[in-house]
């Protein structure tokens, strides 16, 4: 008994030493939603290890106390002996323990905790934020749209960014196969269905970076579908928004004002938009401020100039299955002009 | 008539030579004919475990891709096959079939049967399990498995999975689903009818009970699934939009019918393991269950509870709050059956005089431990705003896991060295056991006790890599470090049981001192199973029945010989178990394996659009069975009535509510219901989902249709009742009129049924509306189809003269069919009239 004991304790500590933080923990809140829930978690396994450490506890000691029992041969099972009357007796408590335990505690505890978690959920799920995102879940990437009350809305993609310390409500939509999103350290997560829209309102309490991902399956490279997200203070989220429906800024080296022609030669253009030039396309990512934004590919690299030139030269390597065709027939220096282009997109 | 034969020891020898020549197993290459509940059980248990070895390498290879991040051990595609595969290998190939194969094994010596009601039914099972089983493993070393996961969650697996990947899960598996069913109706009518006299029902081991309850959980469980598979393979192959949103399909419904099938599935995993526990407590505990009224309450409830909480697979789906509350409570609630059914094996220890510990009862123990975790972060992941955080989370692969390695491997491991005895003669090495316990406990709490943390610490599940510097580093190493260890454990413990024993001395009888019938056996156990067929008084016989064993051994019960050289079992009634039938079961013959492998043929080349060979086989498999019916079933016996022993004498032909064909059919048909009902959900789900139902401008039947055809089916119908009554009054004329008037109407029903379609002109790809008038329209046309076929076999029965007045088997059961079928087409037509019908 004492070696599970000790092994459990072993493996404890080592989980401590892991700690819960992280830009992607559902133990390091960030949100008002994450933080309530979190609390919970930390009752919910309070009371787990508790009730765990009792019947396990219940169940050494009627082990151990049987075992120790003296072998006795008046007591081969279907005789009548006088055993039997204590027996009875002892049946009589065992039976209490099956209805006690088995049936009373669970449901006075599961009754509490049931109204507990009712209660929780309905302001999760409301649709009621000061700011709208809509974001669109595609293989395997993130559209993204911000709604503003006086104006069009602000396309972008793989990012979201949001301010702090007010209600942000997602409207969440698929393109093509079932999607989830989530940001552990903001709140729970909802599925993107095709043909449905679901709703999911968080409330950052804290600015800086942390890490949203796709948590339901959705093919090949599911795991390579995530995004930043971006809580700021008000003014510089206004700011920011305000900078973000602008058109895309003219290149100003010649680098860049080659790459731009290089991005319209080669047809980039029919799948990106970068709103401001002859690129249109909406098929993938809105690229007219990529230059300001964290990552690429949906989280799967940093932003920058390399990054850019070696996921434009050939996308699968870094995740598998992607729609945006290779163009490892450009040289490097031509990659190199499109991803210094793309770098301006401030 | 005296009640207490007289021992005569040449007698009884002579006894035991003829049992011996009847039930013995076929030698050399017709060994494969055998279809024993024993050989075939025996066979069926080694292959599940085949498989399970087969999805644990998957896991390691998982396991070793995740070890560290970014890794490139294997590719994400085959990443997705292996994750895919290896939960449909653990759910449908091993957890499901090992409990069946086991139960088919032991399950007629825990109730003193020699053999169950369908012996070849159970063989024709096993074997459509191996070949479907082989075909969906297989396909992974053709770089083809399904890679969509084990839920299948459309649009991935419809719109966007051109491979023929998505085709093998669905069409290799629903043909294992349809052997499980199969296994499912055995067992029920095994433990309903095939009682020892006296055994009533409030007397049958735990086992059985739960045995009972987890087929009838089987056979309400898979239908849905069954019929979402039919939609889904529509849906691929002829393009009916049933999952597709832009035709107002919708993706959920697959996701309600999925795990309407899908969570009773948990239950119908841990519940046998929780049988085997409340069979080995006791034993080592020496003294029967405390509670055994609570255990089977429990147990029921269970069954009943698990049918309504599928929801809680589905909180993230954005569902009214209305729905979250209801099934949340629900979810919490199957925790109290849970947590009576442990407390009651604790509160047999606390009564007992004295226990004995052994491998068994250390991996009992090591289920207790891990079992009571996992159910308790359940009762966490049962409320929504948790769930919300930690669904498709590696928290919730922890849960999983928990729940079902130490809810269902563990006690399986416990059984095995509890029962091994039965089937090997000897017992497993104690040492090897405590190596294989420790190492797999200890591995497992590795591997997935990290896995709560590494959950929320935001690793989503089914990824086949992850970035560095998330926090999980480090937990994916202990995890993938652990899962060898595990396997180490259990290769251990696969070794114990396939070393070979040759020198070591057989076990002695009842090796664990055990008071349940499936102790009588001898070790090595002797083919015919019991000696003969005792009468049974208490829920422990061996300890409480005085002199039990040796009447048993001596032949002073029932069916001590086989004069006739036939393979002769009991029939008794559901309740009480008095004994009403001495039942014929079939000899060793290969025609189930013939039957599966064409049956298997339809699925096979159906996947690859091979259309001919696939009709081909078709028609093979169908002439194979009508076979295997017409030489082996409702046979007409030589005489009437047979002296079964004690001055018993019993009929050999029973038809109607008493006989286990009757009961067979019954509850076959049951679970054909289930499936029709799903399909009828499935068209007031879009009923729901969509504004304008059917939409807007829509083709619609004419009502002159709808009603002639039911009008024609249920003319059928009455045409079969009205020959069954004819037969029994032996007026064959008018039988065969009957017969014939019947064909004729149901022909015209089939006929009008699919008329109806066309004359609409309705298009089942345009919309869902049409799409699922014409799959109700389709099952409706099918069934009446095979109504025909059963008419034409009762006619040729009686013309053969294999059928008459008082052996009417045939017949019966055939209007029972037609019951079942009268209902659904009335509630399809009914419907479609009401809805489904324009101006």
């Amino acid at each position: 008994v004492t070696r599970p004991a000790s092994l459990a304790a072993g493996a404890l500590s080592t989980l401590w030493l892991c700690g819960c933080g992280g830009v992607q923990s559902a133990l390091a809140p960030a949100g008002t939603q994450a933080a309530a829930i979190v609390q919970l978690t930390w009752w919910l396994f309070g009371g787990a290890a508790l009730i765990w450490c009792a019947v396990m506890a219940l169940a050494v000691f009627a082990v151990r106390s049987r075992r120790a029992a003296a072998p006795s041969t008046a007591d081969r099972p279907g005789r009548r002996t006088v055993g039997d009357a204590v027996r009875r007796h002892e049946t009589r408590h065992a039976r209490r323990l099956i209805v006690g335990g088995g049936v009373v505690f669970p449901v006075v505890t599961l009754t509490v905790l049931l109204v507990f978690g009712l209660r929780m959920t309905p302001p999760l799920l409301a649709a009621d934020g000061d700011v709208i995102v809509d974001v669109t879940g595609e293989r395997w990437w993130w559209r993204v749209s911000y709604a503003r009350p006086d104006g069009p809305a602000v396309d972008a993609a793989n990012e979201v960014r949001l301010p702090v310390g007010r209600r942000a409500t997602f409207r969440l939509e698929a393109a093509d196969v079932i999607h989830s999103f989530w940001i552990p350290s903001l709140g729970g997560k909802i599925d993107m269905i095709p043909g449905r829209t679901n709703f999911l309102t968080v409330e950052p309490t804290a600015t800086g970076v942390y890490r949203g991902v796709c948590a339901e399956f959705c093919g090949l490279s599911h795991a390579l579908m995530a995004f930043d997200v971006v809580v700021m203070a008000p003014d510089d989220f206004d700011a920011w928004l305000r900078r973000q429906s602008e058109d895309a800024v003219a290149p100003a080296t010649s680098v860049a004002e080659t790459g731009q022609e290089l991005f319209r030669d080669n047809g980039c253009g029919a799948c990106h938009r970068i709103r401001g030039t002859e690129a249109v396309g909406v098929i993938g990512p809105d690229l007219t401020h990529v230059g300001s934004r964290l990552t690429i590919g949906a989280g799967t690299l940093p932003r920058d100039e390399a990054s850019l030139a070696a996921w434009i030269e050939l996308p699968t390597t870094f995740k598998p299955g992607v729609e945006m065709p290779s163009y490892h027939m450009l040289g490097a220096a031509e990659l190199a002009a499109i991803a210094a282009y793309l770098e301006t997109l401030e | 008539v005296s009640a207490e034969a007289v021992y005569e020891p040449d007698v009884a020898r002579a006894q035991a030579e003829r049992l011996m020549d009847v039930w013995a197993t076929p030698p050399g290459w017709r060994y494969w004919s055998d279809v024993n509940n024993t050989t075939v059980g025996r066979w069926y248990t080694a292959a599940a475990f085949l498989f399970m070895i087969f999805g644990g390498v998957l896991a390691l290879v998982m396991r070793a891709q995740l070890a560290v991040p970014n890794n490139d051990l294997i590719s994400a595609d085959l990443y997705n096959q292996a994750l895919t595969l290896h939960g449909s290998v653990m759910m449908f190939l091993f957890a499901v079939p090992v409990f069946e194969a086991f139960s088919i094994m032991v399950l007629p010596q825990m109730l003193g049967a020699r053999d169950l009601p369908f012996p070849r039914l159970s063989a024709y099972g096993f074997w459509s399990f191996v070949i479907g089983g082989t075909f969906v493993c297989g396909s992974i070393f053709f770089g083809a498995a399904p890679s969509a996961g084990w839920f299948m969650y459309p649009p991935l697996s419809t719109a966007y999975d051109d491979g023929i990947g998505p085709d093998i899960w669905l069409l290799g598996l629903s043909f294992i689903e349809i052997a499980a069913i199969a296994a499912a109706i055995e067992l029920i009518v095994g433990v309903l009818k095939c009682r020892p006299p006296g055994m009533r029902i409030n007397l049958i081991p735990l086992y059985s009970w739960y045995i009972l309850v987890v087929a009838v959980m089987i056979l309400f469980a898979f239908p849905p699934l069954i019929a979402g598979d039919v939609l889904m393979e529509l849906e691929r192959l002829l393009d009916w939009p049933f999952f597709d949103a832009s035709r107002g399909g919708d993706p959920l419904l697959w996701q309600h019918l999925f795990w309407i099938f899908g969570h009773p599935e948990v239950y119908i995993i841990f519940l046998p393991a929780v049988a085997l526990v409340a069979m080995i407590v006791p034993t080592f505990a020496q003294r029967p269950i405390v509670g055994y009224g609570w255990v089977v309450l429990a147990a029921v409830g269970t069954g009943f509870i698990s049918f309504g909480l599928w929801v809680h697979h589905m909180y993230a789906t954005g569902l009214p709050g209305i729905s979250l509350g209801f099934f949340s409570a629900a979810s919490e609630a199957v925790a109290i059956p849970t947590g009576v059914q442990i407390f009651a094996f604790i509160a047999t220890v606390l009564a007992a005089r004295r226990l004995t510990m052994s491998v068994p009862m250390l991996f009992v123990a090591g289920a207790l431990a891990i079992f009571v975790l996992g159910g308790l972060t359940g009762v966490m992941i049962a409320l929504v705003p948790f769930d919300l955080q930690a669904h498709d989370t590696y928290f919730v692969v922890a849960h999983l896991h928990y729940v079902l390695i130490g809810g269902m491997l563990f006690p399986v491991a416990a059984g095995l060295y509890y029962f091994f005895p039965l089937a090997g003669g000897r017992r497993l090495s104690d040492t090897l056991g405590k190596w294989a316990f420790w190492l797999m406990f200890v591995g497992f709490n590795v591997t997935f006790l990290p896995m709560h943390l590494t959950g929320l610490k935001g690793m989503p599940r089914r990824v086949f890599t992850y970035p560095e510097n998330l926090g999980f580093d480090l937990l994916n190493l202990l995890s993938s470090a652990g899962a060898f260890v595990l396997a180490g454990g259990i290769a251990i413990l696969l070794w114990d049981v396939v070393r070979p024993k040759g020198q070591s001395p057989f076990a002695e009888r009842n090796p664990w001192r055990a008071g349940t019938l499936e102790w009588l056996a001898e070790m090595p156990s002797q083919p015919w199973g019991v000696r003969s067929i005792p009468i049974v008084e208490s829920r422990y016989p061996l300890w409480e029945q005085q002199d039990f064993v040796r009447d048993v051994d001596d032949g002073r019960f029932y069916l001590p010989d086989a004069e006739e050289g036939a393979r002769e079992t009991l029939v008794t009634t559901a309740i009480d178990a008095d004994p009403i039938q001495c039942l014929r079961v079939a000899t060793p013959t290969f025609m189930p394996l013939l039957a599966a492998m064409f049956t298997g043929g339809v699925f096979i080349f159906a996947t690859f659009h091979w259309w001919w060979p696939a009709l081909a086989s078709g028609v093979a498999a169908l002439t194979m069975i009508l076979m295997w019916l017409w030489t082996g079933t409702a046979v007409i016996p030589e005489k009437p009535v047979k002296d079964v022993g004690r001055g018993l004498s019993l009929p050999l032909y029973l038809s109607g509510r008493s006989s286990v064909g009757w009961w067979a059919m019954f509850i076959t048909m049951m679970a054909d219901m289930t499936a029709f009902v799903s399909l009828v959900f499935g068209y007031l789900f879009y009923w729901t989902v969509n504004a304008e139902f059917p939409p807007a401008g829509a083709a619609l039947l004419d009502s002159t249709w709808t009603l002639a055809a039911a009008a024609a089916v249920g003319g059928a119908w009455l045409a079969t009742v009205a020959a069954r009554r004819w037969n029994r009054q032996s007026k064959n004329a008018r039988v065969y009129a009957a017969l014939g008037i019947g064909a004729a109407l149901a022909a015209a029903g089939v006929a009008t049924t699919l008329g109806m379609l066309g004359e609409a002109g309705l298009d089942p790809t345009a919309h869902v509306h049409p799409a699922t008038v014409s799959v109700l329209a389709w099952w409706v046309a099918v069934h009446v189809g095979a109504g025909i076929l059963m008419q034409a076999y009762c006619a040729a029965r009686l013309m053969a003269r294999r059928m008459s007045a008082q052996n009417d088997i045939d017949i019966s059961n055939v209007t029972l069919f037609w019951h079942f079928v009268a209902i659904e087409a009335g509630v399809t037509l009914g419907l479609l009239t009401l809805f489904a019908v324009g101006d």
